[in-house]
């Protein structure tokens, strides 16, 4: 009963302020970030040009900037912070620190956001050297990774302390999962930190003349595929421990969802060569053991979607249906706290499918940085996981606020759901043909040398413009639904949904909660993983190159 | 911990085609040669013409022997210089016959770029300070857009050639 209580029992006003400040940049990013990625598909078209003069280039880094990296990460943090106030509790100087992160990582943003769209940071999110920005960019890229970092110091020690004052108990589901998404962070983020701090500032100040183009992008890539799995565990936070909830089910096991947590945390950070699998200069031994273990990654994802359709199937039988899939028509689709995360995991069937594709050490050749991979990531970051968000949002943001999910909302939501679903699957299955026939990504409209091949993109690109027409109205829709939520719904208590252990569950193995063990042998896996390369990437290096500022318009 | 009987299979069917799927990409790598584009050597992005391929009088397709050919190809923002025809004007579109076996060899003298034979396994990050390359057979007649396919600056979709197989 204690837990039921706890899930109805509002924060104080202090803490939800905080977790909703979050949310609110979460949801501007999604409108704004959203509005680049409608008039990219418009200009690919090639039916339109952009007014004043504004660069393609422009919103496509703001729209990569954005909703990359900081729609998801002020939800993630936001979303965090929430499950750890609720599980482990948050004490007065720790929701002070959370403040001074937040504020760190919105000063980052606003640094970053406004260099970018003054044209002085053309260079997408992934900041390739030696195109050299103004140093403005790097430097709130910055300020983002090291207010992320005092988030996540927070997190750990909200946990530490619950613990002391628990001694012999296992730490709550959703704060141990917070607590591993937070050290994979901390792991991969140090590489993109030394690149941004050791290489990018100084060289983009001119206090030293060149940076070695290689080890940056390792050092970027290191960080680039961990952080895909930041985006997804707080779905996988959800699908394991509040999914259930809603249905109306218990958990459907306790170790095996930490156990697929630590997995993940081991297997996403010693991969990053999967993503420069057509450079020079990295050794191809190295770069398929890196692919090995990338692949590693099938088990926890197994394990995961069984642990869910277990979860639905039996939840199902217990309400009493006995037919073989009963249970399956009798889950709760008119609910959009399901249905939205549900579409998700459907998505994630061909995005992991497509990821195998993507990390296959030759099968890579034919997609790699053809629209295909844009079409790839829409499925996964921008169906799975945000859908998964939305699905978040509709109960945390009325339990913040004080206000209820209404069935009009719910409604709305629904709606929301198919228009996304709809919009995604005409955008993103042109991505992938198109990707396939050789169409280029990060590009904007051209008819190249002209003839046939080009013309079959070009209708592809014009069908992407359909798609992404559809998901600008959703996520306006989206952005009515949370406006509504956050300030207009009626006052009343949201369930913050969080699942139960069946009484008879098995014991949890302590050692699943023994993180010298387990961040140990991540150190390790990594350390094996890159040591020699990386070795070898700095022994033979090409001279540095200089910064190039006229490719992006800088003069 | 527990796992459920039908968890255990489903688990090991899973690891199982794990397995063969990675000896099978091993097996194509290692074996049969199909490793990506790993070229590891290098060249000073500043003086590119020291190594022989990137001379002016080297660029773009030289037959070596019967059916194999070679195309030397250097990166610029936002150009790919193929060399230049008997009228001193710069080649755009490099004519190959069917069934030929082409080593492309490509660096850069600016950024990084991309470039790939829109369609096929020919598909490369060029670096400063390194060269890439790439051997194939052209098995398919048709014609093939050459792009530009990493982010190299705002001209970057200016960045094209073609190659017609005949």
């Amino acid at each position: 009963m204690e837990a039921t209580e706890r899930n109805l029992q509002l924060f104080p006003k202090k803490d939800a302020r905080l977790y909703m400040s979050f949310m609110y940049v979460t949801f501007t990013s999604l409108l704004v970030g959203g509005l680049m990625g409608l008039l990219q598909t418009f200009v690919r078209s090639g039916r339109f040009t952009l007014p004043f003069n504004i660069n393609y280039y422009t919103i496509l880094t703001v729209h990569g900037v954005i909703l990359g990296l900081v729609l998801t990460t002020f939800f993630i943090i936001g979303f965090q912070f929430a499950l750890m106030g609720k599980t482990v509790g948050i004490s007065d100087k720790q929701r002070m620190v959370g403040w001074i992160s937040f504020w760190m990582m919105l000063v980052g943003t606003v640094m970053a956001a406004v260099t970018i769209l003054v044209g002085q940071a053309n260079v997408l999110y992934t900041f390739y050297a030696p195109l050299a920005a103004h140093p403005a960019f790097y430097f709130g890229l910055a300020f983002v990774i090291i207010g992320s970092w005092i988030s996540a110091f927070t997190n750990f020690r909200q946990l530490y302390v619950w613990k002391k004052a628990h001694k012999g108990e296992k730490s709550p589901l959703l704060a141990f999962m917070v607590v591993i998404n937070m050290l994979m962070w901390v792991i991969a983020s140090l590489g993109v930190a030394i690149a941004v701090v050791v290489q990018f500032i100084p060289w983009s100040l001119g206090m030293t003349d060149t940076i070695n183009v290689l080890v940056s992008r390792t050092l970027f890539w290191y960080f680039g595929h961990p952080l895909v799995y930041f985006w997804l565990l707080p779905a996988y936070m959800a699908w394991y421990a509040i999914i259930p909830k809603i249905i109306g089910g218990k958990l459907f096991s306790d170790s095996l969802a930490r156990l697929a947590f630590i997995l993940l945390l081991m297997f996403s950070i010693p991969v990053g060569f999967h993503h420069q699998l057509t450079e020079p200069g990295i050794d191809p031994t190295w770069k398929f053991i890196q692919v090995v273990l990338t692949m590693m990654v099938v088990i926890p994802s197994l394990m995961t979607a069984f642990s869910i359709f277990a979860t639905f199937e039996i939840t199902g039988r217990r309400k009493g249906f006995s037919s073989l899939f009963g249970w399956f028509k009798k889950l709760p689709w008119g609910d959009v706290r399901f249905l939205a995360p549900f579409i998700g995991m459907v998505a994630f069937i061909p995005g992991g499918i497509g990821g195998i594709i993507n990390a296959s050490h030759q099968m890579n050749a034919l997609i790699h940085n053809t629209i295909w991979v844009t079409g790839h990531f829409h499925l996964t970051v921008a169906t799975t996981v945000i859908l998964t968000y939305f699905g978040i949002a509709y109960w945390l943001v009325p339990h913040l606020t004080g206000r209820r999910l209404t069935p009009q909302l719910n409604k709305l939501g629904i709606i929301q759901s198919i228009i996304w679903t709809v919009g995604m699957l005409i955008m993103s299955t042109s991505m992938h043909i198109e990707g396939l026939l050789g169409g280029p990504r990060r590009s904007a409209f051209s008819n190249y040398a002209g003839g046939a091949q080009v013309d079959t993109w070009i209708g592809y690109q014009l069908a992407q413009a359909i798609g992404g027409t559809i998901l600008f109205v959703g996520i306006l829709l989206m952005t009515y639904i949370f406006i509504k939520l956050a300030f207009f719904a009626p006052k009343g208590v949201e369930e913050f949904p969080i699942a139960e252990e069946d009484t008879d569950a098995q014991k949890t193995p302590k050692i699943l909660e023994n993180w010298y063990l387990w961040v140990g042998i991540t150190i390790a896996l990594i350390a094996f993983a890159y040591t020699i390369p990386m070795i070898d990437i700095i022994k033979h290096s090409p001279p540095g190159s200089v910064p190039f500022k006229f490719p992006i318009g800088r003069s | 911990m527990h796992l459920h009987k039908y968890e255990k299979i489903w688990l090991a069917f899973g690891m199982a085609s794990l397995v063969v799927f990675l000896l099978v990409i091993g097996f194509a790598a290692f074996w049969k040669g199909t490793h990506p584009q790993s070229s590891l050597d290098m060249i000073d992005q500043n003086n590119i013409e020291a190594y022989d391929n990137f001379k002016p009088e080297n660029l773009g397709l030289q037959e070596v022997a019967d059916g194999k050919y070679k195309v030397n190809i250097v990166a610029s923002t936002f150009n790919y210089d193929f060399g230049v025809d008997k009228d001193e004007k710069p080649v755009k579109t490099i004519r190959i016959p069917q069934g030929s076996t082409v080593l492309f060899t490509i660096t850069t003298k600016d950024v990084v770029h991309g470039f790939q034979v829109a369609g096929t396994n020919v598909n490369m990050m060029v670096e400063p300070g390194h060269i890439s390359r790439y051997e194939t057979v052209m098995k398919k007649k048709g014609e093939y857009t050459i792009v530009c396919n990493e982010y190299c600056g705002i001209g970057h979709h200016q960045m094209f050639g073609k190659v017609e197989v005949y």
